[in-house]
């Protein structure tokens, strides 16, 4: 029995290198027998004596592998196919848009850093953090007034990179998350898009610190 | 009782008909070319609720009661009650169907439903077990985007494929009393996957689902005249050429008599990019647009198309491909 | 008062613009996590190649402000707690030097979402 479909596998394989060849009918009748030669498959192995029903999982394995390999022929045919019809990327102006937007964020944080310089005494580190700062308080209101996501939609990557975007994330999923109350509201969900960025920063400054210290 | 003809259609017998039925969709879809065909809006995406859905399931109720007060219906006299939303768990339905005491059968075909209960309806009918049922189907923009993309507040920017979710919500009481519109065949769809991945291009994933029930139809009533309009769901620009051209590739050339829910929802000055989507907004342009010429003769037969893609949040971050359905219904004017 | 500005807006501009041709140019979806992610990480790692102090040096805000800078700043507190106090700076310094930033985000977002609610 299992030599049966050890050799309908077999003979299988040719099919399948020459799926190119094959009108869309054969193809459906390809399918076809494979999932009937599945629900065999399952059957047996469902009907085998325990200590044999192992002997199945191969050609089972082998059976999926080969339904995998039609269906990843079609959707290739199928991406050829609607190729052509996609749709231009607007990628110059939303080039454009990231830069002018990226730009204009950091020039805010910039002016913020001069007037400090001039006006205080403060180190350069805490006026670059102090910069920051304003960038993430200004972010807060514009996005409690339903303006940051409008930036977003226009600037992309301009809005989302520089700090106001990570502020943006943290933001916007408190007040969305919100209406499932405190805890499970925003006490969970504050980090959703954030979260990631600290753990793998945080990951990230670790393993720096110890080849630092290994490196000392 | 109904009869199969050819491979997958099925002609009802010849009394189920839309009784009545209404519409109900928010501001942006207010703003469209459409707004004279819906029966309420609601002026803003919460309309005094606590949340987006809690918002979603009062268009819901609101597009119920009207529908039952345009056919002079009392909620009693339902059979059955079907219906689904986007909403995990389909809230915005189950919510409505609990201040009703007909029987309650809950769907979900992500943006096919509402074709699927008009489907399911119609065989409930045909079948002799119910006088009236009612079939809704909704879908809210911004309780879809916090559930399947992110928080409504953050900023994102959206690609050229993207479709907007509709928020709309309809309600159709079907039942054997005659009326301006028959419903009198259906090809329920089967579950195709072309293998897209990305959630942000339901279009492409979609139509080669649509492709398959409309030339299944086609292939099957090729001795009757052809529909004067194929209407999809939601393959929104991209899917609906997508759509015409797997279509012409195998003999049939529909091109005149083709349009899509999505597109007609919207002009292009919303920025919607690819057109609408979601279970409300089939619902909403059958009701708006294609009813009232079905009324006057405009139109005398329509072949609705409900397109839906199968994913869910976890099968997105899991990498799966978006298996996709299409339930085709074919409504001719009396 | 306007020394830098320049800098600034060009650099800062240009961290952006690869971000969103990462975008546009991968034929797979990127999402906005995926990219802040890979910005914190690729901030550090140049940061602790040396490579990324110089440009911030040139361009100031324009290369603290993206999120590149915060990795920056996260790798930078790491080697210095670690040459203050050994083993256990590698652990306490990038968390420290960020707490600004973070602390502030948080605050920030928890009253937002107490005063406002969303407009979809």
């Amino acid at each position: 029995m299992n030599n049966t479909f050890f050799q309908n596998q077999r003979s299988r394989e040719s099919l399948l290198s020459q799926l190119k060849t094959m009108s869309e009918s054969k193809i459906a009748q390809l399918k076809n027998d494979l999932q009937k030669e599945h629900i065999s498959l399952i059957a047996a192995q469902a009907n085998a004596p325990r200590r044999e029903q192992k002997n199945y999982d191969t050609l089972i394995l082998h059976n999926e592998q080969q339904m995998k390999i039609v269906n990843d022929y079609q959707h290739t045919q199928y991406q050829r196919l609607i190729a052509s019809d996609a749709p231009k990327k607007p990628i110059v102006k939303n080039t454009l848009r990231a830069f002018l937007v990226g730009g204009l964020i950091c020039v805010i944080a910039q002016l913020v850093m001069n007037f400090l310089t001039i006006n205080t005494t403060l180190e350069t580190k805490t006026i670059s953090g102090l910069a920051s700062v304003s960038i993430i308080v200004l972010t807060a209101i514009l996005t409690g007034l339903g303006i940051y996501d409008e930036i977003g939609r226009f600037g992309g990557a301009g809005s989302m990179v520089p700090i106001s975007g990570f502020a943006n994330s943290i933001v916007s999923a408190a007040m969305e998350f919100k209406r499932e109350g405190m805890v499970y509201g925003i006490g969970a969900k504050i980090f959703t898009v954030a979260g990631p960025v600290i753990l793998y920063g945080t990951v990230a400054s670790v393993l720096i610190g110890l080849i630092a210290y290994l490196g000392a | 009782m109904g009869t199969k003809i050819g491979q997958r259609t099925y002609q009802f017998s010849e009394d189920i008909y839309i009784h009545s039925y209404a519409t109900v969709v928010g501001r942006k879809e207010y703003s469209g070319p459409l707004a004279a065909g819906f029966d309420y809006h609601f002026a803003d995406n919460l309309h005094g609720e606590a949340s987006w859905e809690k918002a979603e399931q009062k268009m819901q109720q609101y597009a119920l009661e009207l529908a039952l007060s345009k056919g002079s219906l009392d909620p009693s006299v339902l059979d059955f009650f079907l219906g689904g939303d986007l909403l995990n768990q389909i809230i915005a339905t189950t919510f409505t169907a609990r201040n009703l005491t007909s029987p309650f059968l809950g769907l979900y075909g992500a943006c096919s439903t509402f074709a699927e209960g008009l489907f399911l309806a119609a065989c409930l009918i045909d079948g002799g077990f119910a006088q009236y049922t009612a079939v809704n189907a909704s879908s809210h923009h911004d309780s879809v985007e916090r559930q399947l993309r992110y928080p409504t507040e953050m900023g994102v920017q959206r690609l050229m494929t993207a479709q907007w979710t509709a928020t709309a919500a309809g309600s159709y009481i079907l039942g054997r009393q005659t009326s301006p519109f028959r419903i009198t065949q259906a090809v329920p769809g089967r579950v195709v996957d072309m293998g897209i991945s990305d959630n942000n291009d339901m279009g492409s994933a979609m139509a080669p689902a649509a492709a398959d029930t409309i030339a299944a139809y086609l292939t099957d009533t090729k001795d009757e005249k052809l529909p004067d309009l194929i209407i999809t769901g939601d393959l929104g620009v991209l899917g609906g050429q997508i759509c015409l051209k797997l279509l012409l590739n195998q003999g049939w050339d529909v091109k005149n008599i083709y349009n899509d829910c999505g597109i007609l929802l919207y002009t292009t000055e919303q920025d919607t990019h690819s057109g609408g989507s979601g279970s409300g907004c089939s619902a909403a342009v059958l009701g708006a647009y294609c009813l009232p010429r079905l009324e006057v003769k405009q139109l005398n037969k329509v072949l609705l198309v409900g397109t839906g893609a199968l994913l869910s949040p976890a099968s997105t971050q899991q990498g799966e491909t978006i298996p996709c359905i299409a339930h085709g219904i074919v409504i001719e004017s009396r | 008062m306007f020394e830098g500005l320049l800098q600034a807006f060009i650099v800062g501009g240009l961290i952006c613009v690869i971000a969103q041709l990462a975008m546009e140019l991968t034929p797979f979806q990127i999402t906005p996590a995926h990219i802040l992610v890979s910005y914190v990480t690729i901030g550090a790692v140049l940061s602790a190649a040396g490579l990324y102090q110089p440009l911030v040096d040139f361009a100031g805000a324009g290369a603290t402000v993206p999120l590149s800078g915060f990795g920056h700043l996260l790798a930078q507190g790491a080697i210095e707690k670690v040459a203050e106090d050994g083993l256990i700076g590698a652990f306490t310094g990038g968390l420290s030097s960020a707490a600004l930033g973070i602390t502030v985000a948080i605050i920030l977002g928890f009253t937002t979402a107490m005063l406002f609610n969303p407009k979809g």
